[in-house]
């Protein structure tokens, strides 16, 4: 176990440092001078040489590289052109977005695995047909859309909800989750849907098996059979999944806040874009890949723990 | 001459297997309607200049805002005047050309790749595994709205941009594919009786994944068809005033009270399009992979 876990944080480490390189390289390929933008659009030769020495802008790539990364694991990723601290400003957005992300998980695999149970369990009748009917509209709906048609219905036509906007959770907790309302469900369409096919197929795999024909024999009864055995047995692959997710969660987040306009990591990652900010942009898109990586590290283990055949296999290798 | 024809259906396999698939395809009024639905978008964004009845671009200030059903404007005009139906029938080529040739772009780098990883293994597959991870440790818009600001906002750009995304789910699905495919007995064979590497992936490997790899291009297809709106939602895609349906939606963001259906005819083009390239995808692995069809 000591040398599963190890491989795997291993080689999530070697994965981070090697994206960090390339969200390194990646700005530096953005055309335009960082210089010119530092040093607030000044193109007098001497003042570029000065910005450029100031930021350390005039060493080698490699050396920039070091220094910048250095002080990223210690928390500091630099000053943006506004000259506020980065690791500050995605200290403030991130929990905005991962009320949002939270609130979807919530909605999406309440829905998604209810749905996907039902679907599973009533395999072959309308039920089921309509289960999955709806899953595969979850997933071609554009998610960006649908927040639009949610605005016109639900706040411009009925007045129920806000447009858009955030009311921090502390503030004021009723108006927070009216504003989080939308967008949660919004983006938590997507996952819906993809955890409701997840969900069918495994547990269409589960109620196949011999240990619930087992159950099946010992006389319990159907709720015992599905709810104990089979959905606990399709719930680890689903966890799986949901971890898998999170991606697409964090690039449903970045439109999702654009549309509703919520302050968040994802707002945060096209202002950077839109605003050319280099420095912001590299301390978001690191802060993003290092989430996915350590997300998706945890659901390994978390996995292998609810399966031990993982660890048997993956020390085979 | 019947008995010809007959001789020649039983001997040769493939054909036999092509009608076979055919048939079972046919079953499926959800894929073959797909079919025919992604095979309409395609054939509209190809025919554009000869279906739509105005320019994309022709301004008419005294009819702007027309509601649907308007005579000569079946789903009305936009702010400019001009015709949605039009703008809709041009926006299908930007998300037909970003869908297709992004999955196209993914597919010719990885499918390569995946397969040296996958039938060499050796060292060079540890190297690609992990050179995949890290680019899977970027949700995909962030990686390409990163790539988009690199290379710049433009159709091309956020084609290439769509299609570097997706290229290492690609990778793995390939990789996976050769993996099982170099220990079948009819490689080891063409092995065996001496065939070159060359030889082995060409006849052997890769038209043996093929139906993989098209299950897998149509279910690409539609995801890269809503990357393309939401990159030219963002701004990162389609300038305006070039007609695509994320530029149609993010022009309507401004008019929702006065005008809300600009904001549905776009989303529900992206969304039949989108549908019906997953709902071809889905009959297709049915159809393909008899380890789904149980």
């Amino acid at each position: 176990m000591g040398g599963f876990l190890l491989r795997k944080v291993g080689a999530a480490l070697i994965v981070l440092v090697l994206a960090s390189m390339l969200v390194f390289v990646g700005v530096r390929a953005i055309p335009g001078d960082p210089a010119i933008a530092l040093g607030a659009e000044n193109r007098d030769p001497a003042v570029l040489a000065a910005v450029r020495h100031k930021y350390g802008l005039d060493k080698p790539l490699p050396v920039q590289y070091l220094n910048w990364i250095s002080l990223a694991v210690r928390g500091d990723l630099g000053r943006d052109q506004r000259q506020l601290s980065v690791s500050q400003t995605i200290v403030q957005r991130l929990p905005i977005t991962l009320e949002l992300a939270g609130l979807a998980i919530l909605i999406g695999s309440a829905i998604g695995i209810t749905a996907g149970v039902i679907a599973a369990v009533r395999r072959g009748k309308p039920t089921d047909y309509a289960a999955t009917s709806v899953a595969l509209v979850g997933l071609s709906v554009p998610h960006f859309w649908l927040g639009i048609v949610m605005i016109i219905y639900f706040a411009v036509k009925l007045n129920w909800l806000p447009a858009g906007g955030y009311v921090p959770f502390g503030q004021d907790p009723i108006q927070n989750l009216e504003h989080m309302l939308m967008p949660a469900i919004v983006l938590g369409t997507g996952l819906s849907a993809v955890l409701m096919r997840q969900m069918r197929s495994s547990m269409l795999g589960a109620l196949g098996a011999d240990y619930v024909r087992t159950a099946r024999a010992k006389g319990l009864s159907e709720w015992a059979v599905v709810g104990k055995h089979a959905l606990r047995n399709s719930l680890i692959t689903v966890t799986t999944v949901l971890g898998l997710q999170l991606g697409a969660l964090i690039s449903g987040a970045v439109i999702t806040e654009q549309i509703f306009v919520i302050p968040g990591f994802g707002r945060l990652t096209i202002d950077a874009v839109n605003q050319r900010d280099y420095t912001l942009l590299q301390g978001v898109v690191l802060v993003a890949a290092a989430g996915y990586v350590i997300v998706n590290l945890l659901v390994d283990v978390v996995y292998s723990f609810l399966n031990p055949r993982i660890r048997v296999a993956g020390a085979r290798r | 001459m019947s008995y010809v024809d007959a001789a020649a259906v039983a001997i040769n396999p493939r054909a036999r297997r092509r009608r076979l698939l055919r048939k079972r395809f046919l079953r499926r009024p959800l894929a073959v309607a797909g079919l025919v639905v992604a095979l309409t978008f395609i054939l509209v964004a190809i025919f554009a200049p000869w279906i739509a009845p105005y320019s994309p671009d022709a301004t008419d200030f005294n009819a702007t805002l027309a509601p649907p059903f308007t005579p000569g404007h079946l789903l009305g005009t936009d702010e400019l005047g001009r015709d949605v139906l039009s703008r809709i029938i041009w926006g299908s080529r930007a998300s037909i050309e970003a869908g297709v040739l992004s999955t196209a772009l993914a597919f010719l780098i990885a499918v390569p790749i995946g397969i040296v990883a996958g039938y060499y293994r050796g060292w060079i597959d540890p190297v690609i595994a992990r050179a995949t991870d890290v680019l899977l440790a970027f949700p995909f818009l962030i990686l390409a709205v990163g790539l988009a600001a690199i290379l710049g906002p433009s159709l091309m750009n956020a084609t290439i941009a769509l299609g570097l995304g997706a290229v290492p789910a690609v990778i793995r699905v390939a990789r996976g594919e050769a993996l099982a495919l170099r220990e079948e007995d009819y490689v080891r064979a063409a092995v065996a009786n001496g065939a070159g590497d060359v030889a082995i992936l060409g006849r052997h490997v890769l038209p043996n994944m093929s139906s993989t790899l098209i299950v897998q291009a149509t279910l690409i297809i539609p995801a890269a068809i809503i990357g393309e709106a939401v990159l030219s939602f963002l701004g990162l895609g389609v300038q305006p005033p070039t007609p695509s349906w994320g530029v149609m939606l993010a022009d309507a963001q401004s008019y929702v009270s006065q005008a809300p259906r600009l904001a549905i005819f776009p989303g529900l083009a992206i969304f039949f399009c989108s549908l019906s390239f997953n709902l071809l995808g889905d009959g297709l692995r049915d159809v393909l992979d008899p380890r789904t069809t149980r």
